[in-house]
């Protein structure tokens, strides 16, 4: 749908030679193979967290009351407002590539920069509320790992570390993607003030919308299976 | 010189396998020949400049592809079918097995009897009896393989594996660890002694000078077990404990907390021993302290016996399992089910000081855990043999 | 069919003109190869890098087999071989293998084949070189201090508890190479999908590309698997997770399962490259299509899709459920039948056929004969009463040697001798390559017969020590082992005699079809001067006039003696 809407728009024969790569033949072909290598890209991805997705189903089978007592470790509060952080940040990362489609240069940088700061928010929330007083009180796995309800809890130590050993994996990972979003995101808003000409031709904003949404994805399956379901 | 082509054929899993092994080599060695003689015949034929009949080369031919595509497909599943009977016989061992334990550990091969006779990298066997092999590994991953029976089957930490074979024939065999477990991996090796059955009961009774309680079958290890951890103080026989009850435990249905029901099997008992919380009894509270630092795994299988011998009769008197063996029955049989009046508190301390004087197991070892830094084992690491 | 078959001596007008512009001579300096993002020049790099980890990896192999001469090696002690077996093993499965054929020849010759520039994505390209590189190195230097001992698979919990080597640098040089080969799939993917020349449908690609395309869905499907695996397994020695660690209620054999499940399908990658070549070969030394063009194709895809459904064949003595050790079975028993027709196929090729036994196609028929054992020896393992005796015994290093080696290998030998005159512009000795070609064959079946004997007898893999009765199959082996040394040295020597000594390639010295060949040798930078326009099907070769002098090397006095094309770097 954005590639018709952007050959409908105003990109003028001239400008399609302009921003062709020189291994291309005409920007159909550089658009749609930009765009298959990034879904190619999010395939990979998916398999990625994939993998760690099916540790999480296994162990959640076998010890559901680990899962449970860790759960009730996490705020569904906190989780809540970094959800609704994350899908403004969609939001706002479509309005960037719409933007950019339109050629409003100045209007998607604006917007992709609002997105790097919900995404910093998020992260901030991430850190600063949830894992550092998870450090305070010693869930971080290791040989300072403490279980609080040792002794009166029906869950082993081990098997707790085990759960909060997915939790840091896997919100860590998401994470990283998020860092690295914010990374693109930064420098395609840079590249956009200065009128870069890459940035001129909205297909790198594009993409990284999909990428944004993908990490956006990721961590709507997150948000439920650790701070929602814990209990039964 | 030794020159071999094949190995010694020793068990009744072999006589088995071996033939699927050659009408697989069978099959193996008439496609190569075919493909290679048609090649070499083919290449020759009509390599450049010889002058042949080249005319109308085939491009596709449906039939003659759809000929050996299934071709292959029927024979392998042939095979597939041939190969599959003997090993899911493999898991199901005749009633009548006689069972045995083992435990690896890097980088030896602890065997257990039931009675009570333990060995080291050696087993002995009774000649044409089938034999039930369980099996655990109290580190990383071991593998136990004895190729003159063509069994081989995997000793994990933290689950049990079962196989069974009979031996054919008598005689020496090895015993070789086959899945990789580190620095003295390739001397993880043993030796199999399939023995006739008057030798066996000979051996029974006399081996293990070495070992001191030569006389007390796993099930009376289990029970010394049983009364110096004072399993009893919670788990007695008339189900009035904070536990439940042990008696008619092995086999039976377990309801749990959760909902679910499972199946008190082997694994089962082991890991509600070493984590006490994962399967909760339904209507019971999670008041047992974990045993897994002052069990080994020897130990845990002679509770296991144990705990299976309460099956045996219905007050929970039991029975030695082993009448062949000319072991004296121990007089702690009627000390089992004493009340014992340590809490479960003091328990650690108690059996820390009870378990060592008892019992001949060999020192658990002191695995590095979690401490990628730690040096090998200290006995072994860089040691040339 | 309206293609090119200009008379033969179209191509000699420029041929002996002024040293004209292609990729190798277009700049000179240090940067311009280190930051190129031409896909030729990296392929050229990959090939460079892959050639040093060969080398590395096959000292490994001879001294294993030099310690193993004797059934109480004195050679190194029990720490030291089993790091140098890992060693062996992590090099050459991860850092020689899987690289091997796409990033080399299939970075060259891929754009070339389907008439493109360039690969899609040539910053990427440059990307992966760089990541495998970096990798690489990490690799090199875990194994200089201190080494690991894990062997190549990693298992749990011995590497993740137990295990004292660098483990860790080990674990993460690996994951960076992942993301090269990751890199590169996509790139292939995108570039095979959107970047072939007008008229060139799918179903008139050579399969070399159908090979390449079915390898790229694996490495994008089954590597970040099983490189969450390995960070996992780094993780949980830095941090107890546990989630592989029993002691903690993880569970090792999720390990296992995750390992394979990548690891069971890049054996394909490894072979189906190289499957590839063997089609392009084949069809040349016949001088004809290959038979069953849509079968072969499918027939990749068909092993790439069912290689995913397999891994647990690995784990048949681990305790699996029955039901699932049939299942797992039965797809490898359904497996065979695809790689089956494959064989069928190129004989059926030489059937009829014209055919040339020029170093390539000697190499490619070598390559049936050993796939075909291989193959059928894993039969052996998808058996599961016979798998319980073969498994983690020598008979099963056998049976992927003869995949890996004979299959890959020998792929690879195939290809880089058929496209070397394309990628260096000079031609090799062809004599020597047919003697090194012989030697090779010669010492791979005496190397790694004899391992599937000892297999038989039981002697378990990994092991230092033997029984003193299992000597003669070892010392056989190590015997052969020297051979097939000897035999790779020889390549090396021509190979690198060609490169100033040889003669100058013409365009085209195999009188051979396909797009690749229509472009200069060396190509130029920017593959072709006009992008060609297709109207021909693959291996279109009656079309070829049959000239009879340009397979004899010895009359191939590049002076381009030989069927000329329309398009390409000649106009």
């Amino acid at each position: 749908m954005s590639l018709e809407a952007a050959h409908n728009t105003n990109i003028a024969v001239h400008e399609h030679e302009e921003h062709l790569a020189h291994q291309f033949m005409n920007r159909a072909q550089q658009d749609e193979s930009y765009i298959v290598g990034m879904w190619s890209f999010l395939v990979t991805e998916i398999l990625f967290f994939g993998a760690l997705f099916l540790c999480y189903s296994i162990f959640r089978i076998q010890y559901p009351m680990a899962y449970q007592e860790g759960h009730e470790e996490l705020s569904w509060q906190l989780g809540c407002l970094n959800t609704l952080i994350l899908l403004t940040s969609s939001l706002t990362m479509v309005l960037a590539v719409h933007a950019a489609q339109v050629n409003k240069r100045i209007l998607a940088a604006g917007w992709l920069v609002v997105t790097c700061f919900l995404a910093a928010g998020f992260l901030v929330v991430k850190l600063a509320f949830e894992w550092y007083p998870k450090y305070l009180h010693h869930l971080i796995p290791g040989v300072h790992f403490h279980w609080p309800h040792e002794g009166f809890s029906e869950v082993a130590p081990g098997k707790a570390e085990l759960f909060f050993g997915l939790y840091f994996a896997m919100t860590g990972l998401h994470g990283i993607h998020v860092v690295i979003g914010i990374g693109i995101m930064g420098v395609l808003a840079i590249m956009l003030l200065l009128n870069h000409k890459s940035t001129q031709y909205y297909m790198p904003i594009e993409l990284a919308g999909l990428y944004w949404h993908f990490v956006d994805i990721v961590w709507i399956f997150l948000f439920p299976l650790f701070y929602l379901i814990g209990k039964r | 010189m030794n020159f071999p082509f094949a190995p010694e054929r020793a068990s009744d899993f072999a006589d088995k396998i071996d033939p699927v092994f050659y009408l697989l080599l069978g099959l193996t060695v008439l496609f190569t020949v075919l493909v290679l003689s048609f090649i070499f015949v083919l290449a020759l034929r009509y390599r450049r400049g010889q002058n042949v009949n080249r005319k109308n080369p085939r491009h596709h031919n449906a039939i003659l592809e759809l000929t050996w595509s299934i071709i292959p497909l029927i024979l392998g599943l042939g095979v597939f079918v041939v190969a599959a009977i003997p090993y899911a016989s493999v898991y199901h061992a005749p009633k009548d097995a006689i069972e045995i334990f083992v435990v690896g550990k890097r980088w030896m091969w602890h065997i257990q009897h039931a009675n009570g006779v333990r060995e080291n990298n050696t087993l002995h066997i009774p000649i044409n009896k089938p034999i039930q092999l369980t099996m655990i590994s109290q580190d990383v991953n071991h593998g136990f393989y004895v190729p003159a029976f063509r069994v081989k089957r995997d000793a994990l930490p933290g689950r049990y594996n079962t196989m069974w074979f009979t031996p054919t024939r008598l005689g020496k065999y090895h015993l070789f660890c086959t899945e990789y477990c580190g620095t003295n991996h390739s001397e993880m090796i043993g030796s199999v002694y399939v023995q006739t059955a008057q030798d066996y009961s000979a051996w029974l009774a006399n081996a293990g000078q070495e070992v001191a309680d030569k006389h007390q079958s796993l099930e009376t290890l289990g029970e010394g077990l049983y009364t110096q951890l004072a399993c009893g103080t919670c788990h007695d026989k008339d189900g009035i404990g904070r536990g439940p009850t042990l008696v008619s435990l092995y086999g039976s249905k377990v309801l749990k907390k959760d909902g679910t029901a499972t199946i008190a099997d082997d694994t089962y008992i082991r890991n509600s021993i070493f984590n006490p919380s994962d399967d909760i009894a339904a209507g019971y509270q999670q008041v047992m302290p974990s045993y897994k630092d002052q069990l080994t795994e020897e130990q845990i299988l002679q509770v296991i016996a144990y705990i299976k011998s309460l099956n045996k009769s219905p007050e929970g008197t039991k029975h030695l399992a082993n009448p062949g063996t000319t072991g004296s029955v121990s007089s702690k049989n009627s000390a089992a089910v004493k009340p014992n009046p340590l809490t479960p508190a003091q328990i650690p301390a108690a059996t820390n000081a009870a378990t060592t004087p008892s019992t001949n197991a060999p020192p658990k070892d002191l695995t590095p855990k979690n401490s990628p830094t730690a040096p090998n084992d200290a006995t072994t690491a860089g040691k040339r043999i | 069919m309206s293609i090119q078959h200009a008379p033969a001596h179209d191509a000699s007008v420029q041929h002996n003109t002024e040293p004209k512009k292609n990729y190798l001579n277009a700049e000179h300096s240090v940067a311009s190869w280190l930051l190129t993002k031409d896909h030729k020049r990296i392929a050229v790099l990959y090939l460079i890098s892959i050639t040093f980890f060969f080398i590395i990896g096959g000292v490994a192999a001879s001294l294993i087999r030099a310690e193993l001469t004797s059934p109480h090696g004195h050679l190194f002690t029990n720490d030291g071989y089993n790091k140098l077996f890992s060693a062996h093993g992590i090099i050459m499965v991860f850092f020689f293998l899987v690289p091997s054929i796409p990033a080399t020849i299939g970075n060259f010759i891929i754009p070339l084949m389907i008439g493109a520039k360039d690969l899609a994505f040539p910053r990427l390209n440059l990307l992966s070189w760089y990541l495998y590189s970096i990798g690489g190195l990490i690799a090199l230097g875990a194994m200089i201090s201190g080494g690991v001992d894990t062997g190549w698979t990693f298992y749990t919990p011995y590497s993740s508890v137990y295990s004292n080597g660098q483990v860790v640098a080990t674990l993460i040089a690996v994951f960076i190479a992942g993301f090269s080969s990751i890199a590169t799939g996509i790139n292939f993917i995108v570039t095979i999908h959107k970047m072939r020349a007008p008229g060139l449908t799918w179903f008139r690609l050579p399969l070399f590309i159908w090979a390449h395309y079915a390898t790229s869905v694996i490495i994008v499907l089954g590597t970040p698997v099983v490189a969450i695996t390995l960070a996992l397994v780094a993780v949980e020695r830095v941090f107890p997770i546990g989630i592989f660690n029993p002691a903690q209620g993880g569970d090792p054999l999720l390990f296992q399962h995750m390992f394979w499940f990548y690891s069971h399908p890049a054996v394909y990658i490894m072979v189906l490259p190289s499957m590839g070549i063997i089609s392009e070969v084949i069809a040349n030394g016949s001088r004809k299509r290959i038979f069953g063009y849509e079968l072969v194709a499918f027939s990749s895809l068909a092993i790439a899709g069912f290689g995913f459904l397999v891994w647990g064949h690995h784990m048949f003595v681990t305790g699996e459920s029955v039901y699932l050790a049939m299942v797992f079975s039965l797809i490898s028993f359904l497996v065979a039948v695809p790689s089956a027709i494959k064989v069928f196929n190129w004989t059926a090729t030489i059937y009829k056929g014209n055919i040339t036994l020029h170093a390539p196609m000697l190499y490619a028929l070598g390559f049936i004969g050993l796939f075909t054992i291989g193959g059928l020896t894993g039969l052996f393992l998808a058996s599961l009463s016979v798998d319980v005796h073969l498994n983690m015994t020598y008979f099963v290093v056998a049976h992927f040697h003869y995949v890996m080696v004979g299959g890959a290998i020998f792929g690879f030998m195939a290809g880089l001798h058929f496209w070397w005159p394309k990628i260096t512009g000079r031609l090799y000795d062809e004599l020597w390559a047919k003697i090194a070609a012989a030697i090779i064959f010669l010492g791979f079946n005496l190397t790694f017969f004899p391992q599937f004997v000892l297999g038989y007898l039981g002697m378990p893999r990994r092991y230092h020590y033997y029984p003193p009765e299992f000597q003669v199959w070892n010392v056989m082996s190590t015997a052969g082992s020297s051979i097939l040394g000897v035999g790779y040295l020889i390549p090396a020597i021509y190979f690198g005699l060609s490169l100033f000594y040889g003669k100058k390639a013409s365009p085209n010295p195999w009188n051979a079809v396909g797009l690749e060949w229509q472009t200069a040798s060396p190509p130029p930078t920017e593959n072709f001067e006009d992008i060609p326009i297709v109207t021909w099907e693959a291996y279109d070769y009656t079309t070829l006039p049959d000239v009879e002098s340009d397979l004899d090397y010895p009359s191939l006095e590049g002076d381009g003696a030989i069927a000329g094309f329309h398009s390409g770097g000649s106009k």
